[in-house]
């Protein structure tokens, strides 16, 4: 099936903006996509006729909200096709999910001279939690190295595990280089030696379909707003087990069964690790998300962005002077490049003014940029709302920016 | 000239140009034209934190009066600095400490003053005051 992009467009009303005076490129897709009106329409009828405190009330309204957030827990469920409805807990985002994990498995499984094994090319989220972590418990952080087309170098994997390795948690898909790792074979090999496995998918489940029973993955994690969802609301996905023998990691209201001074008891999952309110109204807002995401289907969607890369990486790649960081064999829509003496920044500021945005910097993976002896890239990222059009914008863009470095 | 003049100044060339791309073509001709730091000012101590590119100041007290060198490796963030060294350097510490910037205002740079932005023009305004401050002090 062809996408009909411009029936898509206008559903994403962000895009009919102005910047600068100039149309609106929105090449900034791996930081956070935009929402269409399915989504922003679903949250705005729950804030004008059912908004209520979930679980607790006996009346019309709360059941009407508490039916709507675990409706969303059931389309998450579905979505990446969990074996139970429990073992979908509602977070912040990537970030909370990761730093529940590290902590509360931390507490339960990992003790002084244990290992964690993270990979060269984490966002920082899946990087600083482990080392928190590890400091606390006086534990080692192991890192897996990838090479310079941007691939990790999976073989060097089942030699790094020991008998004290507890877990390795990597991603899914790099978001500073697009690379798409291979996560099957990285589940089987740590498994293979009893090791657990994280995947933080952030990058990843708005791009390629992904079926946690199938890949028999330990832990998932991944956020809302990249998932043309609302920020704030985020997804912790974990074996029904795991979640069961681990601790709470936050104490509050709605994750308790009995309060007593003498000891308090644990409710079941999922609530166990769903301290306080729950952001109902976000993940209400992320049900209709993944709705939108799978009506458009996401193999129509990850078939337009690859032919988007092509012809991006070609497009730019013809550029004197342009150079791409991340040339791995599978990649997302996402293109990492500098251009010869062109900083980073400077590129940004004046692709902003054609009404271009791209995000630059370190994108949160400083070992990344270290990897490369950089400091920073422009980054180009791209959802299926957009066009080539709008990377001929992009290119002509960055060779007006090149003419005007020239004089 | 006072810091005043000079930001008169200022205010009138960038009120010539017809559309961005000559404001940033004439950053980047600033930028380009500055005298970098030589590499042994390229210090920690000089460099303004918070920026997503690199940028040093330099200061010395000189006949009672501030002089000012500075670099980045982006070029319109160090043409950026450019501006600020027409307007800050050889003026007197006591001038520098009670400037009122509307420059920066005036010329449509305000973006990239909001405490967010990383090009750190508020760090760079801040760091530059601060000097101003313990020269005054000095003296
Ligand atoms: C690969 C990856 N992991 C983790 C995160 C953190 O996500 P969030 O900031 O939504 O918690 C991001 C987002 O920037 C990401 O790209």
């Amino acid at each position: 099936m062809t996408l009909d992009i411009n029936k898509i467009r206008k559903d994403f009303p962000i895009l009919q903006e102005k910047v600068h005076g100039k149309d609106l490129v929105y090449f900034d897709n791996a930081a956070t996509t935009q929402k269409p009106t399915q989504v922003i329409d679903e949250m705005v009828k729950y804030y004008y006729k059912y908004n209520s405190n979930i679980h607790r009330g006996v009346h019309y309204l709360s059941n009407k909200s508490t039916d709507g957030n675990e409706n969303a827990r059931k389309i998450v469920q579905n979505f990446i096709n969990a074996e139970h409805l429990h073992e979908i807990i509602f977070t912040r985002g990537t970030t909370e999910s990761v730093n529940l994990v590290a902590n509360s498995f931390a507490d339960r499984y990992i003790g002084e001279g244990d290992e964690v094994i993270v990979s060269e090319m984490e966002h920082h989220s899946n990087i600083v939690p482990w080392q928190l972590v590890c400091e606390k418990k006086k534990a080692v952080l192991k890192v897996l190295p990838f090479n310079d087309n941007g691939e990790l170098l999976v073989d060097q994997l089942d030699g790094m595990i020991t008998d004290r390795t507890k877990i390795v948690a990597v991603n899914h898909i790099s978001n500073s280089l697009g690379t798409i790792n291979p996560i099957q074979e990285i589940i089987d090999i740590a498994h293979a030696r009893g090791v657990k496995v994280l995947v933080d998918a952030a990058q990843s489940v708005q791009h390629l379909k992904i079926n946690v029973q199938e890949w028999d993955v330990d832990f998932l994690v991944f956020s809302g707003h990249k998932l043309y969802g609302p920020t704030g609301i985020g997804v912790l996905y974990g074996k029904e087990n795991l979640l069961n023998e681990m601790p709470p990691w936050q104490g509050g209201g709605e994750m308790i069964k009995e309060v007593r001074f003498e000891g308090t008891t644990y409710n079941e999952l999922p609530f166990k690790f769903e301290a306080g309110t729950p952001n109902y109204i976000d993940a209400i807002g992320l049900g209709a998300a993944i709705e939108y995401v799978e009506n458009i289907g996401l193999d129509n969607i990850d078939a337009y962005e690859q032919e988007l890369l092509a012809y991006a990486t070609e497009k730019l790649s013809s550029i004197d002077g342009l150079k791409i960081y991340g040339t791995a064999e599978h990649k997302t829509s996402v293109i990492s490049f500098l251009v010869d003496g062109i900083h980073f920044y400077d590129m940004g500021m004046l692709l902003d003014q054609m009404g271009i945005a791209v995000r630059t910097g370190t994108h949160c993976t400083e070992p990344v940029m270290q990897h490369f002896g950089i400091d920073g890239t422009v980054r180009a990222s791209f959802s299926f709302y957009n066009t080539k059009e709008e990377i001929d914008a992009l290119y002509n863009g960055i060779l007006k920016v090149c003419k005007m470095f020239v004089h | 000239m006072t810091i005043n003049e000079i930001q008169e100044e200022i205010i009138e060339e960038f009120a010539g140009f017809e559309d961005w791309m000559d404001k940033y073509a004439y950053l980047i001709e600033l930028g380009t034209d500055l005298q970098g730091l030589d590499e042994q000012y390229q210090t920690d101590q000089n460099l303004i934190k918070g920026c997503q590119s690199k940028v040093w100041f330099n200061a010395s007290l000189e006949e009672g009066k501030v002089k000012l060198e500075a670099d980045s490796d982006a070029i319109i963030v160090k043409g950026i600095a450019a501006l600020l060294i027409r307007v800050f350097n050889n003026q007197n510490p006591e001038d520098i400490m009670n400037a009122d910037l509307n420059f920066i205002d005036e010329i449509g740079l305000k973006q990239h003053l909001s405490p967010t932005r990383s090009n750190g023009l508020v760090s760079m305004v801040k760091q530059i005051k601060m000097y101003g401050i313990a020269f005054n002090h000095v003296k």
